[in-house]
């Protein structure tokens, strides 16, 4: 794999792998030098022409921990906000030496045009395009999901008869999108619940089963409901008529989070609207993995840097530390 | 005295005779002998067509000239078997005065290598708010037949029926972009599964089908021809048919790249299959292939779109609508619609030339190739194979969707009032072609 740009990219096999190598990275940050070596001498650029402090701060962590030199470019104030074109910014950063180049961006398709146009050769990762995958997300999403269930055992394990259900705006959600592709891929079982006017056209050629209502998917006793972060300026576009209702209909308020069972987890991809699609109640309960999904995302952002940018040369021994 | 004859070629794909022009005109055909000074084309093998007339191009001229010129477009159009575009209204300044409408005509005559018709904006500036000057472009040296805001819907219904019935008044037609804007607020792609799962925001087609039940039925209230610019659907499609049956005044056209391509395309995210229509399913392309060939769908026009390359070398959501098809056109007939045994040759003359003409009322092409009909006339070589490149581009832009696609056909000889504007496959340099015209003129 050269590059990281949709879930659908690899199989169930390459799915563990990198949940497995995200697995050795978690343990060195145990360690009392959690700064490990294999990146030393590469060039990782972040490159976001979308704001996002925490895909951001988490991909910076992961790649110093990797020992990496790493460039933050952000949209506001560079090169790019002047008119530059993802092409020409692309081989700019590619003649000063980046190695990979991690791109968030406001337009679908970015990272596949910068991995497949022509115009670079340099590892790409999605950190995000659009409305259509954002697949660390759901690789973090996975990850926690499998730590919570089979904890220090998880090494080696798929989703196989875990059920997921997903709740809010999938018709504009990257993270819906990999995570449907990805869970199904580990042998998760996913439902996803939104008002009609949020799924997307042809939903139901994905292997997904739908409710229009929450309160029949948390029926099913889910292992884990993900709730999705609703922009609120939906309602002027005639989404949905109002936060109010919204809440009240699909919002994981406390009355349905007593009905959850103990072992389901509250998932959130944040930033979360508090009172809007989850109650503080929800957000800050034992069920919820909210901050996990936070730490969890540096070590799998360390192991897809690792697989793409380290060589095969060192696959064997990802964490094997100073020698 | 200018004189050609073209031996040998199957006149219209049925009988094989010669041709002779003189002046201009078609003046015999049969079993001709070479007469002293004649300029000769051995046309054995090759099908002789009336030159095509395209109802809708974009020239870009004035304001656009970094993707294409008058010059450069006619070029295009030449070099594909076209001696008349229509060039539409959404240039800077928009032609929605007779000023701007004479001065693209005039660009046309001068340049000789086709005969280029503007299209008059419907609403000044193409914002859909108030008509424009109909009358004075009507009345204009250009004499504008055909009105349109192509690249815009005339979506409010009230300026759509008065826009109608005041055209009509010309004896003009409105040729409608059927877009239901609303429904199509930052559209990308075709809306379903795929669109869906590339989160790429959908266009459905309901909003092209809609727009056109409403304007069939305004056409039939007020007794006026509509026609519909590049018909993508299915739905569409079914609309038409009942429209025709119920003897509204309605015709339609398909583009080249409806008829051969799908919104699978999409897939790679690389902006030269972003179009407006988007690329639709293969059921679409199947049932316009269908249209077509039972007369529901009137015409075949290019709608060529040029575009700078860094118009295409962008993000989907960023780049421009549109192709390039004046050069392929001929070739993506052939190879969707006579290969497949939809249409014959004959047919094509019909959906590339004396239809279009007719819908535009353009003179000179109600008679394809018989004695005393203006001499526009098309070569093609049916046997023909290549591999589309860049290299089979003529004109300033080279965002073509077949690039590395096998194509059928190629056109060896156009003929432009009576002047070869291409000769054996190659155009003829504006020198030499201007010397051809002034020689004709004199008679």
């Amino acid at each position: 794999m050269k590059h990281l740009l949709s879930t659908r990219d690899f199989d169930r096999e390459a799915a563990i792998r990198i949940l497995d190598v995200a697995e050795d990275m978690a343990q060195t940050a145990h360690r009392e030098v959690r700064k490990l070596p294999p990146l030393r001498g590469k060039t990782i650029v972040n490159l976001f022409f979308e704001d996002s402090t925490r895909t951001r701060l988490s991909f910076e962590s992961a790649a110093k921990r990797l020992s990496a030199d790493v460039i933050t470019v952000s949209a506001k104030g560079s090169s790019v906000s002047k008119g530059e074109s993802l092409k020409d910014t692309a081989q700019t950063l590619v003649a000063m030496g980046a190695d990979a180049i991690v791109v968030r961006h406001h337009h679908s398709g970015a990272a596949h045009q910068l991995a497949h146009a022509g115009w670079i050769d340099a590892a790409i990762i999605n950190a995000g395009d659009g409305t259509h995958e954002h697949p660390t997300q759901a690789l973090l999403d996975a990850f926690t999901i499998r730590a919570r269930r089979f904890g220090d055992s998880s090494r080696g394990h798929d989703l196989a008869g875990l059920r997921v259900v997903i709740v809010g705006d999938i018709l504009h959600s990257r993270v819906a999108r990999s995570n449907v592709w990805l869970l199904t891929t580990l042998g998760a079982e996913v439902h996803i619940v939104a008002p009609r006017t949020l799924l997307p056209h042809g939903v139901e050629h994905w292997p997904v089963r739908v409710h229009e209502h929450l309160d029949s998917a948390l029926a099913t006793a889910p292992d884990a409901v993900m709730m999705l972060r609703i922009q609120g300026e939906r309602m002027r576009d005639a989404f949905f008529p109002s936060t109010r209702e919204y809440a009240r209909e699909w919002g994981l308020t406390t009355e349905r989070l007593a009905l959850l069972g103990p072992d389901t987890m509250v998932m959130h991809p944040g930033p979360m609207n508090r009172g809007l699609e989850i109650s503080s109640a929800a957000a800050d309960s034992e069920r919820s993995t909210v901050l996990a999904q936070v730490t969890n995302g540096v070590s799998i952002r360390m192991a897809v840097l690792y697989l793409l940018v380290a060589g095969s040369s060192s696959v064997a021994d990802p964490a094997g530390g100073e020698k | 005295m200018t004189t050609l004859l073209i031996r040998g070629a199957s006149l219209l794909g049925t009988q094989t005779e010669d041709v002779r022009i003189r002046d201009g005109v078609i003046t015999a055909r049969g079993t001709l002998t070479p007469e002293y000074g004649e300029r000769v084309i051995d046309a054995r093998g090759l099908i002789a067509l009336p030159g095509f007339v395209d109802l809708h191009t974009h020239l870009r001229e004035p304001g656009g000239e970094a993707s294409e010129t008058v010059l450069t477009g006619t070029r295009a159009a030449a070099a594909g078997g076209f001696t008349a575009v229509h060039a539409m209204a959404n240039t800077s300044p928009v032609a929605d005065t007779a000023g701007v409408v004479e001065q693209v005509a005039r660009l046309g005559d001068l340049h000789g290598y086709a005969s280029v018709r503007p299209v008059g904006a419907v609403t000044v500036g193409l914002a859909g708010e108030q008509l424009a000057e109909i009358g004075a472009m009507a009345r204009s040296a250009a004499r504008v037949r055909v009105f349109s805001d192509d690249g815009h819907c005339v979506h409010d219904p009230l300026l759509m029926r008065r826009a109608l019935e005041y055209v009509s008044t010309f004896d003009g037609v409105v040729a409608q972009h059927a877009e239901e804007p609303r429904l199509t607020v930052g559209a990308q792609m075709n809306e379903g599964v795929l669109s869906g799962e590339l989160g790429l925001t959908g266009w459905p087609a309901a909003a092209e089908e809609a727009i056109i039940a409403r304007d069939v039925l305004l056409a039939e209230h007020v007794g006026a021809r509509l026609h519909v610019c590049h018909l993508s659907t299915a739905g569409s499609v079914d609309v038409v048919r009942w429209a025709k049956a119920r003897g509204i005044a309605v015709t339609a056209e398909v583009t080249p790249h409806h008829l051969l391509l799908t919104e699978e395309l999409a897939r790679g995210y690389d902006a030269r299959f972003k179009v407006n229509p988007p690329l639709r399913r293969n059921e679409d392309v199947l049932a316009l292939r269908a249209a077509l060939g039972d007369g529901t769908i009137d015409i075949v026009a290019t709608d060529h779109a040029p575009h700078p390359t860094e118009a295409k070398e962008c993000t989907w959501g960023e780049a421009s609508f549109g192709m390039v098809g004046l050069e392929s056109a001929l070739s993506v007939v052939q190879h969707s619609v006579i290969d497949t045994g939809i249409l014959i040759w004959a047919d094509v003359a019909r959906v590339l030339s004396s239809v279009p003409a007719t819908i535009g009322r353009l003179d000179g092409y109600a008679h394809p190739l018989e004695v005393g009909s203006p001499a526009n006339i098309a070569l093609v070589d049916p046997a023909h194979s290549r591999v589309w490149g860049a290299d089979d581009l003529r004109g300033r832009s080279i965002n073509t969707p077949y690039l590395g696609r096998q194509l059928p056909g190629r056109i060896v000889h156009t003929v432009h009032r009576g002047v070869l504007t291409v000769d054996d496959g190659a155009l003829v340099e504006p020198e030499a072609l201007a010397a051809a015209h002034q020689e004709v003129a004199r008679g």
